[in-house]
């Protein structure tokens, strides 16, 4: 099994079928359309495909980087050609494997101009995703980062709504920002350490005053991405622009480039500039959690109120990952993969009722239980594993994750309880206001219930919450070797800085 | 002496060819009463392409003439780059210059005078060859700027670029007599040796710093570039487009050689100056763009822009960083004059349209098109995994290995601003409603050229091997030239 290159097969598959969605040609443009549409979605599934196998030939056992393939690329300047997962990236990568072929689905009917180009940009994507997961040199993960920008600035300006434009820009300027100042520390690390192998980079202990500069530049960068307060702004704009596919890849994937970032890179390179500015990130993540759950309270637009709540939630992972205490860190991982699935879901269920109405506010809505049953019941299983009810995935992420805070700092963990009783607020109002209710508005008398197809992507997506959330250790067998490796790596660093500042006191 | 003179010519085999070539032409076009300009068009590409023959398989290491020039890995380089430029400027040229009724023989004339002045430029190791080689390219350019002469944009363009390249020459004049002043020399390794006892530097530092302001000039770096938007709008555009691209690189490769080897030892001083025209070219290359309506002067500010990035490089005054510039000036000709390609399609009705609202919805009418624009744009821009990004990526390896953070993240936040108006282009032709469709077809001369430079700019994070090779190779020997054969 090994010898096959799988990972590069999941990377560079979707080119492939990029490719091939490039050369469909024909005279009919609904045929082509329609041909193109079935390309990327077996292109998609195979992807998943590969990825599962990849899955069952994971080592639960070991820490060390698995599937590794080394060539090669740049050799004047020692950068390399590799790629390799741990426990930390495998099911990131599932997760977009997953996700992609719903979204193509979920745009099957939705997207009815440049249906070539819009498939072509999704495959690009998946692709370059998929790179950034994989990769285990720090200039080719630069590489998929970045360049991952190109498809979904297109993806929001084309097919976008009204503010797209703005939106686009500003998504797009936003982020190169932050990533520009990760190349300087990339390219800093590179004239440290003389290599840009990750794996190497990690064990390489920078000095200390380096380690705050460069663990700055990297917070640029990742800080804007996941998003943290107050570099989240783009983020509702972005979401509640882009078409339904392009906020559940946002959601679902875009933002845990962000903290995968902080877990890849800035923990087990920077740890003693990590230990130093935990302060910062914790109070940065409690006022994401606080602050943007009151603004989502107050959101009228549902994609909107999706999109806050995503700042919130991930403020639960940045907590949890700057633990550094095993049941932190699993959390933010679990609550990363959590998010991905439920804020991915709960942006194709205002999708659903978009399609139909071409309207996101919530007053639009009312009674919706009475002629979308099927639809109800759904939207309540996501509401529930947003708000974080035990037997869905959100519990055990949340729930983790306030194991190590406590562990970690009690107030921390405190004023973070504050926001799973503000999410459940906003959670169960949206609900209430969209569900529950007479069915009293006109336009809504005809409305009909998800279809088969939606029901094809929601299904997967429920059943992946109900088993994420009443057996999670299948999830997390995999981490917990990857994830003690570098509580291991960290612990020292965290015990130097701790043991300074009780004497300088 | 005679062996010693045919050794020293033999050097030389590429301008030799070039001079006996563009007077041969030259004679062909007046002589020639049928077609001439077709004759000459095709004898201008066929020589200039002999020429980057003759100087890829000449030997290096040569000094002829006593050391007027050197001809070395590194003037090689920059050799084969000028005159890729101005092999790919050509033949976008003949399509334009057709419609305009402007095909007269003198263009490709001038522009194989004008290679020979940069083949001159890049090898010169003497402030005299210098000196002649900047103004036999600058004359000739000089005369196509102003080449569509009933316009009048046009003979203003060439006006203007007259008289201030005259200054900016002779402030270059001004600082050689310097030089030579101080020195007693105008030999590159003879000031090496003055600096090298230590003495009269002052005077010396002084003549460089006029010989900096006049390349400065011609590489537009700011506070140098007023005359750049003005010249790349009036001029024809594949004039234009050959502006942008040969003389570019041979100013900077001048500049390079320059700093690096005969000034080698003032290092500290001039590294400031660099400093300041790169963070200039690079603020004002990004900020002055945003404002413009004319892709011709949008360019002319993304040119600045880039000339900044470029300087980056130089600032670093290393190894590394003439290594990053050497790659940086390579990927920038290809994708500049892809760029430019893509300009000289927008026809509308036979007549050239410059405005950047005309490309509003090219990726419906002409999806190819808009695609190579698109990918040309995110180049410039920096993203990876295009080409721009690696140029980029070099120029701030060398910086950061100097130790020039500040610079280096001037230079990476200036790129984001510069990256607004790549991308409003991107916009325009994707995200907006369409305009009116451009002619088609966009022609044969240019869609070779489009089609090979956009496969380049994609292609090259795979095969960029050969280019990092022999940049590298022509980064040592220069900067190994320096100290070792000092003498």
């Amino acid at each position: 099994m090994s010898q096959w290159p799988l990972l590069s097969l999941a990377t560079f598959l979707p080119l492939v079928g990029a490719a091939f969605v490039l050369l469909t040609r024909g005279d009919n443009a609904e045929a082509v359309a329609r041909n193109t549409r079935y390309v990327a979605l077996w292109t998609s599934f195979v992807v998943l495909v590969v990825v599962l196998l990849i899955w069952a030939a994971f080592d639960t056992t070991t820490a060390e980087f698995q599937f590794v393939e080394r060539a090669p690329w740049i050799p004047a300047f020692g950068i390399e050609f590799y790629l390799g997962v741990d426990g930390i990236s495998l099911f990131l990568i599932l997760l977009t494997a997953f996700l992609v072929p719903v979204c193509i689905l979920c745009s099957w009917d939705s997207i009815r101009t440049r249906v070539r180009e819009y498939m072509i940009a999704f495959l690009v994507m998946e692709s370059f995703i998929i790179g950034v997961f994989c990769a285990l040199d720090f200039v080719l993960f630069y590489l998929f980062f970045e360049a991952m920008l190109i498809p979904m600035f297109l993806i929001i300006g084309i097919w976008g709504g009204p503010r797209r434009i703005y939106s686009a820009f500003k998504f797009f300027l936003y982020t190169l920002v932050g990533s520009v100042l990760l190349l300087v520390a990339v390219l800093t690390m590179y004239f440290e350490a003389g290599t840009t192998s990750i794996p190497d980079l990690m064990n390489w202990g920078f000095d200390e005053d380096l380690q705050r500069w460069l663990w700055l530049a990297m917070f640029a960068s990742f800080a804007v991405k996941v998003p943290m307060w107050p570099f989240h702004t783009w983020l509702p704009d972005a979401h509640v622009e882009a078409p339904t596919a392009g906020s559940v890849i946002l959601a679902g994937i875009l933002l845990k480039m962000g903290a995968y970032g902080f877990l890849r890179f800035s923990l087990p390179m920077l740890p003693e500039a990590s230990v130093y500015f935990s302060p910062l990130v914790y109070s940065l993540s409690i006022v994401a959690i606080i602050y943007t759950s009151l603004v989502a309270l107050m959101q009228e637009d549902m994609k909107k109120l999706i999109a806050y709540s995503s700042v919130a939630h991930m403020g639960f992972v940045t907590i949890g990952l700057f633990t550094m205490n095993q049941q932190g860190i699993e959390g933010g991982l679990f609550q990363m993969l959590s998010h991905g699935v439920v804020s991915a879901a709960l942006f194709l269920v205002v999708g659903v009722v978009y399609d139909r109405m071409h309207s996101r506010l919530i007053a639009t809505y009312g009674g919706l239980v009475h002629r979308m049953p099927r639809y109800a019941l759904v939207f309540m299983v996501f509401m529930l594993a947003s708000v974080g009810l035990p037997g869905t995935s959100g519990f055990i992420g949340e729930f983790l994750v306030l194991v190590g805070a406590f562990q970690a700092n009690t107030w921390v963990a405190f004023l973070a309880t504050t926001g799973i009783v503000l999410g459940a607020a906003y959670m169960l109002w949206l609900y209430r206001r969209v569900v529950f209710g007479d069915l009293v508005k006109a336009e809504l008398k005809s409305i009909s219930d998800c279809n088969r197809r939606e029901m094809l992507f929601f299904v997967p997506l429920v059943a992946a919450v109900l088993v994420m959330g009443i057996w999670p250790e299948s999830l997390l067998d995999a981490m917990h070797v990857s994830v003690a490796n570098l509580v291991e790596q960290t612990a020292a660093a965290n015990e130097a800085v701790s043991f300074a500042m009780r004497e300088g006191r | 002496m005679a062996a010693f003179l045919a050794h020293d010519l033999l050097a030389i085999l590429p301008a030799l060819w070039l001079a006996v070539a563009g007077m041969t032409l030259l004679m062909a076009g007046v002589f020639i009463s049928r077609n001439a300009s077709h004759i000459v068009f095709w004898g201008a590409v066929a020589s200039l392409a002999v020429a980057g023959l003759l100087a890829v398989m000449s030997p290096v290491g040569e000094q002829p003439f006593d050391g007027l020039l050197a001809i070395d890995a590194f003037g090689r380089f920059m050799t084969v780059l000028v005159v890729t430029g101005a092999v790919l400027a050509l033949i976008m040229a003949r399509g334009f210059m057709r419609r305009e009724s402007m095909e007269r023989f003198e263009l490709p004339v001038l522009v194989v005078l004008a290679t020979l002045g940069m083949y001159l430029m890049v090898q010169a190791n003497d402030l005299m060859t210098l000196y002649v080689g900047l103004e036999m390219q600058s004359l000739a350019l000089y005369v196509c700027a102003a080449f569509q002469q009933d316009k009048l944009r046009s003979t203003e363009a060439g006006l203007k670029y007259f008289v201030l390249g005259a200054v900016a020459s002779g402030m270059l004049l001004y600082g050689c007599s310097l030089v030579y002043g101080f020195s007693g020399t105008t030999s590159f390794q003879g000031i090496v040796a003055t600096l090298a006892v230590g003495s009269e530097s002052t005077g010396i530092l002084v003549g460089a710093v006029f010989i900096a302001a006049g390349l400065a000039f011609k590489i537009s770096a700011v506070p140098f570039h007023m005359w750049t938007p003005d010249v790349y709008e009036g001029a024809p555009t594949p004039v234009t487009a050959f502006f942008s691209a040969a003389p570019k690189v041979a100013a900077m490769a001048l500049l390079v050689r320059v700093l690096i080897d005969p000034f080698a030892a003032l290092v500290d001083h001039w590294q400031q100056i660099i400093f300041l025209l790169a963070v200039g070219s690079m603020a004002l290359g990004a900020l002055g763009a945003i404002g413009q309506r004319n892709i011709k002067r949008l360019m002319a500010y993304s040119s600045i822009g880039h000339a900044g990035f470029a300087l980056v490089g130089l600032a670093a005054g290393s190894e590394a960083g003439v290594h990053g510039v050497a790659v940086y000036l390579a990927i920038y000709l290809v994708m500049g004059l892809g760029t430019w390609g893509c300009i000289l399609a927008m026809r509308r009705d036979g007549a050239m349209v410059e405005g950047i609202d005309d490309l509003a919805g090219l990726s419906r009418s002409q999806p190819a098109l808009a695609l190579a624009l698109a990918v040309f744009m995110f180049s410039m821009a920096g993203i990876p995994p295009l080409a721009g990004f690696f140029g980029k990526f070099y120029v701030f390896l060398a910086a950061i290995d100097a130790g020039l953070y500040t610079l280096t993240v001037i230079g990476v936040l200036m790129s984001v601003v510069g990256a607004f108006y790549y991308i409003r282009i991107v916009k325009l032709m994707y995200f907006d409603d369409p305009a009116d469709a451009f002619d088609r077809p966009v022609g044969r001369d240019l869609v070779p050229v489009i089609a090979v430079t956009a496969i380049v700019t994609v292609g090259f994070f795979l095969f960029s091997d050969p280019l990092l090779d022999s940049a590298g190779h022509a980064a040592a020997t220069l900067v190994a030239g320096v100290s070792p054969s000092g003498q």
